[in-house]
């Protein structure tokens, strides 16, 4: 009998093994997550510039951007968007899922074609919104006009709170789908036998669905919300290309004021410290994502 | 338009010309003929330019480029992107310190990073004395101040004029159009109770947004900065110029909040708009795509308000090369070569006036005359003003302008029915902002 090489035995521990096995992923996090964020971060205690690797000035970004009436705008309205897309998502993507989890005639195509939304490129969707809400040309209003609902084009993107409502609601159509799976994958887990006993007992449709089914859907919901608000709250490309933040600013977020601070602009270390102030809002996102997670 | 520091550029400019003459520079017509600036051996050249408007610019610019490679054996790559993504892309490259050698970019996109581009004086000097000299706009955009050199090669600018119907013009009670600003309103509000409205973006559109608001400003003598770029926008001029856009935009179309560089495009060609202010590919398009109405379009230079002068704000493309760049010299005479005489003449005649050029010399071509509609972009650059006049032109400049300070000024006061005097000073804090921040 030969004896095995003594690299070979200690990997046969699970921990030595079980070590190298997570390297690889270990290596790609750290080099295409960690380090761009730890740089962002770095760059937002310098007055680095485009070109200029500049000087740290410690929280003097953060100073400046706190004062700034147009970082304040951003901010309420980056939490704004988020808030209300995700109650819009919700909502709505609950209510499409049980409508989608029923069998009906041609419900594998509808749940087919409900991804649409989701799987289109965000820019070639955000485009064609943005001719849906041209205020000359839009077919929204056309349909509205031609069943005499209204009288006259209307101007979605002219006002501030307009333009606010508007990529609100195509955040909402973008992200329906992501719920709406979510939710059916989840319904779909729920078994019918906690339904026929509670129809046995007497429940109605509402008293199943708030004893059993909600009750049932709340991890998920956790973990769609919570992914969901990450990616509303970094949301860049919808608004870029309808609104540019405009007008007035009044659609600027954290992400547009962050490109047009430091690309646009060139004032790197600025642009970074707006860019790198969500991260707080998306820590304790991820925080409670876990603890449910673990909990659940 | 004045200059703190014009003397000085002219003893430069007299200075570079004169040395230019003593080192042997070959003299106009010869230049094609032998390279002024020697490619250095095995040079292979990358640029990288916006997408033309209109196509004969790209089928000219390319001919021209075959032709540079067949004269010097230099071959060049062409990569296209659209103009409002030149700017990220110019500044990627600049910080990552790789990409194409030549950019051509527009208005302050060269002060954001003038320490990464090569020193362009010899190919301005060589250019300006070889075709009448710059326009004061080449400067203004191309030389910066605070590495004090040429950083970028002034190509020219996509000029702006108002663009009108005649016949509606005629409807409202005008003969011919207005010369003054109180003329211009008074016609405005004819063409609105006629149903043919004007339309000027207000929304965050990069050309059309910043070119009214920046020329009805500047007309009746509101300033972004003064030579010592200390904020002068909160002022009584500025004041009156906020007023006369409020009573203008009373007659525009419903929807020039949220209009983008397309929107006034289509509303004019649909019909929808009596009166705008664009490049002539509004009117160029026009024959094509709306032969009908096309007769019935024209275009004017926009009239004078209290300061007597024309105060146009035009989009101004230049070409810069980086340092990074292997072949400057290569690069410097592939633009000498693009922008002398035989290529230019063709390039600039082919386009029917979209890119009115920076070299006085051009504005003797033909085709400016050849309709009455062309000229008015000829002289788009003789009388134009500079984004953030008349401060230092500059990063802080460049960065005003990105931010749509003067827009959303105008913005606050036609859209949010904001107060002319608030709407000033919240402009006046947030530049102060952003020029001790630059």
């Amino acid at each position: 009998m030969t004896s095995r090489s003594p690299l070979l035995a200690r990997l046969d521990s699970p921990r030595v093994l079980g070590y190298l096995l997570i390297t690889p992923a270990a290596i790609i996090l750290l080099g295409l997550l960690a380090y761009p964020l730890l740089l962002g971060i770095w760059l937002s205690l310098t007055s680095a510039t485009i070109g200029n690797p500049g000087a740290f000035v410690g929280l003097q970004n953060y100073a400046t951007i706190f004062a700034d009436p147009t970082f304040r705008g951003a901010a309420f309205f980056s939490v704004f968007y988020t808030v209300c897309a995700e109650v819009g998502k919700l909502v709505l993507g609950l209510a499409l899922a049980l409508l989608l989890n029923q069998r009906f005639g041609g419900y594998r195509i509808s749940r087919a074609l409900m991804l649409l939304p989701w799987v289109a490129p965000t820019v070639l969707s955000a485009l064609a919104w943005l001719w849906l809400l041209d205020p000359q040309y839009s077919a929204l209003s056309w349909v509205l006009v031609q069943l005499h609902l209204i009288h006259g084009n209307v101007d979605f993107l002219g006002s501030g709170w307009g333009a606010r409502f508007s990529v609100i609601v195509v955040n909402i159509w973008r992200g329906l789908p992501y719920f709406a799976i979510g939710y059916l994958a989840g319904l779909q887990s729920i078994s019918k036998d906690l339904y026929e006993a509670a129809a046995i007992d007497g429940a109605n449709a509402w008293q199943a669905f708030r004893r059993i089914t909600w009750p049932l859907l709340l991890p998920i919901t956790t973990i769609l919300v919570a992914f969901s608000s990450i990616f509303t709250l970094t949301d860049f490309q919808l608004i870029w290309t309808i609104t540019h933040g405009g007008p007035t600013d009044a659609t600027q977020v954290f992400t547009t004021l962050a490109y047009q601070r430091a690309i646009s602009g060139g004032q790197l270390g600025e642009g970074a410290a707006i860019a790198v102030s969500p991260i707080v809002f998306m820590v304790v996102l991820a925080v409670f994502v876990v603890r449910s997670v673990r909990e659940k | 338009m004045t200059h703190p520091d014009r003397r000085r550029f002219l003893q430069l400019s007299a200075a570079g010309a004169g040395a230019a003459a003593m080192t042997g520079l070959p003299a106009l017509g010869a230049a094609a003929e032998s390279p002024v600036f020697k490619p250095e051996p095995g040079a292979k050249i990358e640029l990288l330019r916006w997408t033309a408007f209109v196509p004969s610019d790209q089928t000219i610019w390319d001919e021209n480029t075959k032709k540079f490679t067949a004269a010097t054996g230099v071959p060049v790559t062409i990569q296209s992107l659209s103009w409002n993504d030149m700017g990220p892309k110019a500044a990627l490259a600049a910080q990552v310190g790789s990409g194409p050698d030549i950019i051509m970019g527009w208005n302050d996109d060269p002060f954001v990073y003038p320490e990464k581009l090569v020193d362009m004086t010899d190919v301005v000097d060589n250019l300006g004395r070889a075709h009448g000299g710059w326009y004061d706009n080449a400067r203004s955009y191309c030389y910066d101040q605070d590495v004090k050199r040429w950083v970028s090669l002034p190509v020219g600018c996509t000029g702006n004029a108002l663009n009108y119907r005649k016949s509606w013009v005629k409807e409202a009670g005008f003969n011919e159009f207005p010369k003054d600003l109180d003329g211009m309103l008074k016609l405005a509000r004819g063409l609105k109770k006629n149903g043919h409205p004007p339309g000027f973006a207000l929304g965050h559109a990069v050309g059309d947004a910043n070119s009214w608001t920046h020329w009805i400003l500047w007309a009746f003598g509101g300033k972004q900065a003064n030579p010592d770029n200390s904020i002068a926008i909160n002022s009584s001029e500025t004041v009156n110029a906020l007023d006369y856009a409020r009573a203008l935009s009373e007659t525009f179309i419903d929807g020039v909040a949220g209009w983008d560089d397309s929107s006034n495009n289509k509303a004019f060609a649909g019909g929808k708009i009596g009166l705008t202010m664009n490049g002539i590919s509004i009117w160029y398009n026009g024959k094509k795509d709306t032969p009908d109405i096309f007769p019935d379009f024209a275009n004017v230079t926009p009239p004078m308000g209290p300061v007597k002068t024309h105060t146009i704000s035009n989009n101004f493309t230049s070409a810069f090369i980086f340092k990074y760049s292997k072949y400057p010299n290569a690069s410097k005479e592939y633009l000498r070569f693009m922008l002398d005489k035989p290529q230019a003449d063709r390039w600039v005649t082919e386009m029917k006036g979209y890119v009115t050029p920076a070299l006085k010399a051009y504005a003797e071509l033909p085709i400016w005359t050849s309709d009455p509609n062309i000229t008015p972009y000829r002289d788009a650059l003789a009388s134009a003003k500079y984004d953030g006049f008349n401060g230092k032109p500059g990063k802080a400049a460049a960065q005003a302008l990105d931010e749509f300070v003067i827009v959303d000024m105008f913005a606050d006061v036609c859209v949010n029915k904001m107060s002319a005097k608030d709407a000033a000073k919240k402009a006046e804090a947030k530049l102060q902002t952003i020029y001790k921040r630059a």
